[in-house]
């Protein structure tokens, strides 16, 4: 009884060391945050703009999918509405783990010109760092917007909301999210070798979200495979949704991989930070 | 010969870019994949929409990513660092350099974008051409007439964003002008939906606007929606805009640089 005790507290310690170490993480990522959102908002005039900006641009997307339906009543199968519903879930999961970790991106140019050492020497994760730097309060636009239509859709989508229903939304939301971060996660530790491909990334994160907007019964077979089984964005919203909206999905999958988003979100972020760590490691300076 | 000078040194440090411009080829293709698909579904329900058959609306969407960075369709384009030079004074330099200001940074940005029509248009252009159907022409005439559009098209967008750079010597930080111009000429070009498509009164108006020239004219062209007297109108339609607009840019830089404290100066 008194073994198992000490066993137990043995890996309370060990889990509250690997605690203290995101907790300082998170710390840093919080500190350095905040000072860019000071810094940004020095010039008020142009984060306004920017913040606008970002709210249009997005807007600018759903614009486009307002105009096809104002020559169609549905797209792939799917209403206005549901294809709202699409659109607000994707942007929204994007739109936060952009605003997270958007600034990753530019991990390439740091090791270029050789920057990235600079945070190496620093007593502060070195993810934190990357993370948070140039944090960029703007990109709230995104996500405000994504909300405002995900908000008008399901007011207009016809789903029998039971409890479970309701909790699967929230739930898409978040793993959503942590999929999408881990995707910004994969793509700056592939910076580590490529250095100048930051575009690669854009593809899945922007383009995948493009991509989630639409009905997957609009797109091929293998494409929709490919972000079921290889990229997983399918489980961002695609799966979750054809649930909640009562449709099959065009690949004929098991009811039970509808609801497979946190394992997916979970098993990408082991990935990421392997990936992460070993580019990390594996890193060597310009030399200049 | 000065300002060929400029643009061919352009057109090569873009060049040197490899890995970013492959990274760009497979995003214009993997966005290309994207709205080829919603396009088919859209044609698919609304066959000859905008008096464009399925082939057609293909071809436009994959000259639309053939067209994007040449354009610069989206924010940005290169005009960046005449925003960070005017921000930091460096334009002061500039300002004593015996070359004409406006015609420098043209010239750049034809070497810019002759680079990333060739290194960022083709390849996207020939994978939607293999892998959907498509319209594009057999006549070599109307491939030089494109050619010629696109040109015309580059010099609009330039003097677009030449404007928009110029306001910094007001603003400094111009981050947020830029994003809103970017944002009209995303919407007005055609990059979002062919202007065809958007309805009434108001699709008119939009292919009036100069962004028209940036992606719907030259797309136009290459479809051969136009007759003969039809092509020579739009190419005068992109020239008369590309003067209007050089025009404003020179006045807005005499302004400029006559009243305007040049920072750290």
């Amino acid at each position: 009884m008194a073994e198992e005790r000490v066993r137990a507290g043995a890996a309370v310690r060990e889990r509250a060391g690997a605690a203290v170490r995101i907790g300082e993480g998170l710390r840093a990522y919080g500190l350095i945050a905040a000072m860019w959102v000071r810094s940004t908002l020095a010039y008020r005039t142009s984060f306004l703009l920017t913040a606008l900006g970002h709210f249009a641009a997005t807007g600018l997307d759903f614009l486009a999918i307002l105009l096809m339906f104002s020559h169609i009543t549905v797209l792939g199968g799917f209403t206005l509405p549901e294809v709202a519903f699409l659109y607000g879930t994707s942007n929204a999961a994007l739109g936060l783990a952009d605003l997270a970790l958007g600034s990753m991106d530019r991990l390439g140019s740091r090791v270029r010109d050789g920057t990235m050492d600079v945070l190496l020497v620093r007593p502060v994760p070195v993810f934190a760092q990357v993370a948070a730097d140039r944090f960029a309060l703007r990109r709230l636009g995104r996500i405000t917007q994504a909300a405002l239509v995900l908000g008008w859709s399901l007011t207009r989508v016809e789903v029998d909301w039971t409890p479970g229903r309701v909790l699967l939304v929230p739930l898409m939301l978040l793993s959503g999210t942590v999929i999408f971060g881990a995707v910004f996660t994969l793509g700056a530790a592939f910076q580590f070798v490529a250095q100048d491909a930051a575009e690669v990334q854009n593809s899945f994160t922007y383009g995948g979200s493009t991509l989630l907007q639409y009905p997957p019964a609009v797109f091929a077979k293998d494409l929709v495979r490919g972000v079921t089984f290889v990229v997983p964005l399918a489980f961002v919203n695609w799966l979750p949704a054809l649930r909640l909206l009562g449709r099959d999905d065009p690949l004929g999958l098991p009811g039970w991989v509808d609801f497979c988003g946190p394992a997916v979100a979970a098993l990408m972020c082991v990935l990421a930070w392997l990936a992460w760590r070993t580019g990390l490691r594996n890193y060597r300076s310009t030399g200049s | 010969m000065l300002y060929a000078a400029v643009a061919a040194r352009s057109f090569r440090r873009y060049a040197t870019y490899r890995i970013a411009t492959a990274s760009g080829v497979f995003t214009n293709t993997v966005f290309g994949f994207i709205i080829a698909y919603t396009y088919i579904a859209l044609w698919t329900e609304r066959p000859h929409l905008g008096g464009y058959d399925l082939p057609q609306a293909l071809t436009y969407a994959w000259t639309g990513q053939a067209l994007l960075a040449a354009t610069g369709l989206l924010m940005g384009g290169g005009m960046d660092d005449l925003q960070e030079r005017i921000r930091s004074g460096d334009i002061a330099v500039d300002l004593h350099r015996p070359a004409d200001l406006q015609l420098w940074w043209l010239a750049a940005d034809l070497g810019r974008a002759a680079f990333q029509l060739i290194g960022r248009g083709l390849l996207p252009m020939a994978v939607g051409t293999l892998v959907f159907p498509s319209a594009l022409p057999a006549s070599a005439a109307t491939w030089l007439l494109f050619l010629l559009s696109v040109a015309l098209g580059v010099v609009v967008g330039f003097a677009l964003r030449y404007l928009v750079a110029l306001t910094s010597f007001w603003l400094l930080d111009g981050a947020g002008v830029s994003m809103v111009a970017g944002l009209l000429c995303m919407f007005c070009s055609g990059m979002v939906l062919p202007l065809n498509v958007f309805p009434g009164a108001f699709g008119e108006v939009v292919r009036l606007l100069p962004w028209s020239s940036m992606l719907q004219v030259p797309a136009d062209v290459l479809l051969g929606v136009h007759d003969g007297a039809g092509v020579a109108g739009a190419l005068a339609f992109q020239a008369g805009w590309a003067a209007v607009l050089l025009a404003a840019g020179r006045l807005l830089q005499s302004v400029a640089t006559r009243k305007v404290v040049v920072q750290g100066g």
